[in-house]
């Protein structure tokens, strides 16, 4: 008994290492999504092909520029936030009056597009990208399992982004500006508050961690046109399982169902994508709101 | 249903004019009942002029789209998975008539049943949360029966249900010929429309329509919105089984494309181009969508990219849609 | 208000009439008798476009160049499938129905493939199929009016599972797409593997579509200790988990993966330094000897620098066999009867410079040597494209499944 629990144990504590890695990108993701809806009311499906271009700008960095991985995990951010400033100013901006669900339906149709014309340009099989020098070599002797360097820097890092993202919307002027002008921005922008560059700078800043979460993709996932649709679902789930309500709770929700999931890889590894769409049944039926959410 | 009248007294009235022809006993007003026969005469000339497989699969997708907008058109609910009913529906029906030798109108039937059974589930969790949230639950539990659909047996996976037989009409009338055929889809497509409208202009729609425009007011009202909306979710999703159910039939095949979320999507995208909550735009919009893809198949991968192309230039510009604009300029009802 | 209703009657009357002019736009000018028409149906824009797309169709051109000024008249026509079955099927019936094409090539998705075989074989029509992967279009499903090219999962699975046991790989953990197509390819490359003597050690479901993060999987493949992997899967998922292996150091610690459906494309996108040591399958190596370089060299690159694929080839080798038929009969009567055309492809023994010399079994299987390749390592590659290294070949006659196992009712006596 004792020594079948120890068999699971050794089996497991692996899978939990691989199953935060996978959470990082849910949580950075869901993080995203979670500022972009908070500020915007919007939810932005094109949030998946923003993680896409990520990749592929990183990509497009190194094999049109020669600029390699540290630089682009700064730019590739900076030119897909660029990208978003030109969609919210042009596109998003004019649907803040209307029903929500309208930009969910002009995000999905940016989606299309993005995922559209990156397969006309690129093709669909993807692109090579190598992890960065320092980081590859041989996998680190955990004592249970071999953990690549790679995968170790995506949990730091993705943990220090959502960290600084919650710092920023929390304890700083820019935050607290933020977040009043989510109560009310007619108020805020009545106390001198640029408000509307305030919503496309916030915009911009969802989609950045988006592309963000890209790079950090690029060297361990497929890098093609298709890569951030077939995540973007599985975030929907994790975004109603945590609900809208805080950043610390999207954050705490992907890390969390990243373990969830790479513990079923051991348990049952045919249920491992549906459990999280099982726990979001549950979590609805239990608690509507979400876990963190505000009813 | 005691309070019904409260409620319709509070929505503008809908009947400015009568029908034409007694059409104003399926709730149709003049202009309504102007479309509707130039319906009916497109549905019977139709096939003399046009190719009918691609009319059976226009008018499939026609009777998708009226179902979807049966609830964002009236209920105001965004459902983003409902390929999970017209898919489903549609492999129950193949399955059906392959293997246990349905005849076409019990297949077609079994995949509204089945569409019935899961709008029942998805449903009693999904109208839990309104909004963005109801258009991801609903996502989110079509990706579960896409799971579903590409692992259970009977489905036949990436191959699909292949060689479906379209059989004999009551065990009568042989149907293997497209001609025939046609007619049964459009009479399929003609109850599934008129008894969406039957639907809308009942005391029952009346009601929905409360719950779009104010749900607490409703609430307040004396009605069980919940179970309104659930009502309202089943119906829709039971005529997509149909829908679905059908177009197995009309190509003899049956598989994952019609359950994965992109067509989910696509439903969406023919409502609006249609017109969300007109009574004739998701059928213009769904005959749109499926002329161009059919049309623009030639061009290769721009398709996506022109789909895109018009989802956002329909939500940025025209968000009445074909019919919504056309009844705009026309001032009236369609 | 006469005014009106005229108004309104018009409006009603265009808002019927548009889908309709619409779908009277493309011209339905039937093919002349003598002109044979050739449709190239397949992925442009999804997941197959780089193995299929519009290398196929360049491929199909050269066919018909070659055959030029022979006296048969080829056109080409082209349309997208989506990898939608229901569009693929619809597109295929009005070609047949209303635009005189008599031959439909490549249709990658065996879905979609499934479909327009039983259309074509309906409307007595020729359907050589190059892109799809499932051996059924030759065995249960087979007609009289289909040609299965290039390759299959049968073939696959076996020349990557007993020839690489015969190299020595002869313990396997599997990693299987959690579908039918996964789970036929891991049950028939297993059946080989233990045939040849080999052992199987464990096998492992992947949720499939959406997997994107292997490496659990890979641990626990690697801790079974099996000398090979094999990945019972395809396109993304075989790229990630070939992408993970080398980051897990997996390769590198001696453990062979083998990938049961891979391309040269996906090669490709891959890249060397990642794909190293891969083992695959294919039929068609574009390097592979004179004359397949002659051919690729006469194809031309492919949107922007791409060599053919296996798939592309296919098209050319199905086309240039088809129109050597047609031209025996003679246009006309090659018009006229599909099943007849097929029946002279597979009394003609083939010839061409992508497979060299072959034949079409009664079933419908084109049969041509299999070859088991390794994928090079950066310092072993001379050049763009010089991916593979021949590890062993499987003759034609033992690389696709028999006739007899098939159960393709054209073979019944």
């Amino acid at each position: 008994m004792l020594e079948d629990l120890l068999f699971q144990l050794e089996l497991g504590l692996p899978q939990v290492v691989l199953g935060l890695v996978n959470g990082a990108f849910y949580a950075l993701l869901s993080l995203g999504l979670a500022v972009i809806f908070g500020m915007l009311n919007v939810i932005n499906f094109a949030h998946g092909a923003q993680f896409m271009m990520g990749a592929f700008v990183a990509w497009m960095l190194l094999n049109y520029g020669g600029i390699g991985y540290w630089p682009a995990l700064i730019l590739a951010p900076l030119i897909v936030g660029a990208f978003g400033v030109v969609l919210e100013r042009t596109m998003i901006s004019r649907l803040y009056k209307l029903d929500h669900l309208y930009g969910l339906l002009l995000t999905f149709g940016m989606a299309l597009i993005i995922e559209g014309l990156f397969r006309n340009e690129f093709g669909s099989s993807g692109m090579p990208y190598s992890p960065p020098e320092i980081l590859s070599g041989p996998p680190i002797d955990l004592g249970f399992m071999f953990l690549p360097k790679y995968r170790l820097w995506v949990v730091v890092a993705a943990l220090v982004m959502s960290l600084t993202t919650w710092l920023v919307i929390e304890k700083t002027r820019l935050g607290a500006y933020l977040r009043a002008a989510t109560e009310n921005a007619a108020l805020v922008q009545a106390f001198g508050v640029n408000v509307p560059r305030m919503v496309t700078l916030t915009y911009a800043a969802g989609v950045a961690l988006a592309a963000f979460a890209g790079v950090l993709a690029a060297p361990i996932y497929s890098v093609n046109p298709q890569m951030g649709s077939s995540l973007i679902i599985v975030v929907f789930a994790v975004v109603v399982i945590g609900g809208m309500g805080s950043i610390l709770g999207s954050v705490v929700t992907g890390f969390g169902l990243g373990l969830v999931e790479g513990l079923t890889k051991v348990v049952y590894p045919e249920a491992s994508s549906t459990v999280i769409f099982v726990i979001m049944a549950i979590v609805l039926l239990a608690r509507p709101a979400g876990l963190f959410g505000r009813a | 249903m005691a309070a019904g009248h409260a409620s319709i007294a509070a929505l503008p009235a809908l009947h400015e004019t009568p029908g034409l022809l007694g059409l104003s006993v399926l709730g149709f007003n003049r202009a309504q009942s102007i479309a509707f026969l130039a319906l009916l005469a497109a549905l019977i000339a139709g096939p003399f002029f046009l190719y009918p497989v691609f009319l059976m699969k226009l008018l499939c997708f026609a009777l998708f789209a009226c179902a979807f907008n049966l609830l964002i058109g009236y209920v105001g609910l965004l459902s983003f998975g409902h390929a999970m009913f017209f898919g489903m529906g549609g492999y129950v029906s193949a399955h059906a008539a392959k293997v246990w030798g349905f005849t076409p109108e019990l297949a077609i039937l079994a995949g509204g049943a089945i569409g019935a059974c899961l709008g029942v589930v998805a449903g009693w969790i999904a109208i839990r949360r309104q909004g963005i949230y109801f258009a991801m639950i609903t996502l989110a539990l079509a990706q579960m029966v896409f799971f579903v659909c590409l692992q259970a047996p009977f489905t036949g996976g990436e191959d699909g249900i292949q060689r479906v037989p379209r059989g004999s009409l009551f065990g009568l009338i042989d149907l293997s010929r497209d001609m025939s055929f046609y007619w049964l889809v459009a009479a399929v497509f003609l109850a599934g429309f008129l008894l969406i409208n039957r639907i809308v202009h009942s005391p029952f729609g009346q009601v929905l329509k409360a719950i779009r425009e104010n749900e607490p007011r409703a609430i307040s009202l004396g009605y069980r919105t919940d179970d309104y909306k659930l009502v309202a979710f089943t119906l829709s999703a039971t005529l997509a089984g149909i829908a679905g159910g059908t177009k197995a039939l009309v190509f003899g095949i049956a598989t994952l494309t019609d359950v994965y979320w992109a067509m989910s999507g696509e439903v969406v995208l023919m409502t609006l181009v249609g017109g969300l909550g007109t009574v004739f735009g998701p059928a213009m919009g769904a005959a749109v969508i499926v002329t161009m893809q059919n049309y623009l198949a030639e061009f290769g991968a721009w398709v996506t990219v022109i789909q895109g192309v018009i989802f956002v230039a329909c939500v940025l510009a025209f968000r009445a849609g074909v019919v919504g604009e056309l009844a705009r300029v026309l001032k009236v009802r369609l | 208000m006469a005014q009106d209703r005229r108004s309104l009657l018009k409006g009603a009357a265009a808002a019927a009439l548009v889908p309709a002019a619409l779908a009277g736009l493309p011209g339905r000018a039937r093919a002349q008798a003598n002109t044979l028409k050739i449709g190239v149906l397949n992925d442009q824009s999804g997941t197959y476009r780089d193995l299929s797309g519009p290398g196929s169709v360049q491929a199909v051109r050269q066919a018909v160049a070659e055959m030029a000024g022979k006296g048969i008249q080829v056109e080409v026509v082209v349309a997208d499938h989506q990898n939608k079955p229901d569009v693929g099927a619809t597109i295929a019936r009005q070609w047949f129905d209303r635009d005189g094409v008599d031959a439909v090539i490549d249709v990658p998705t065996s879905s979609v493939a499934l479909a327009v075989a039983a259309i074509a074989e309906e409307k007595n029509k020729v359907f050589i199929n190059s892109g799809a992967g499932t051996a059924d279009l030759t065995g249960s499903q087979c007609n009289a009016n289909t040609i299965h090219w290039t390759y299959d999962t049968w073939m696959l699975a076996h020349s990557t599972g007993a020839a690489m046991v015969k190299a020595g790989g002869d313990s396997w953990f599997f990693i299987t797409a959690d579908y039918a197509f996964g789970h036929a390819l891991e049950r028939d490359t297993g059946e080989f593997v233990k045939a040849q003597g080999g052992q199987l050690l464990g096998s492992i479901r992947t949720p499939f579509p959406g997997t994107t993060d292997f490496s659990s999987f890979l641990v626990q493949a690697q801790r079974s200790r099996a000398k090979v992997i094999g990945l019972a899967n395809a396109g993304a998922d075989t790229i990630n988990c070939v992408k993970q292996a080398a980051e897990f150091g997996i390769t590198r610690r001696g453990t062979k993966l083998a990938g049961l459906l891979v391309f040269i494309s996906d090669v490709h996108a891959l890249g060397l330094k990642t794909a190293q040591g891969l083992v695959l399958t294919e039929t068609f190596y574009w390097d592979m000897n004179d004359r397949t370089r002659a051919l690729t060299q006469r194809i031309g690159d492919i949107d922007g620098g791409r060599k053919p694929t296996m798939v592309q080839a296919g098209c050319y080798a199905g086309t240039l066999h088809y129109l050597k038929a047609a031209l025996a009969m003679g246009a006309a009567d090659a018009r006229k009867s599909g099943a007849d055309v097929i029946a002279r492809m597979k009394a003609m023994p083939t010839d061409d410079d992508a497979f060299g010399q072959g034949s079409i079994r009664a079933d419908g299987r084109k049969i041509h040597p299999a070859y088991l390749f390794e994928v090079k390592s950066p310092e072993e590659s001379k050049g763009p494209w010089d991916y593979y290294k021949l590890l062993q070949t499987t003759a034609a006659e033992e690389a696709f499944r028999p006739v007899a196992a098939g159960g393709c009712r054209l073979t019944r006596t």
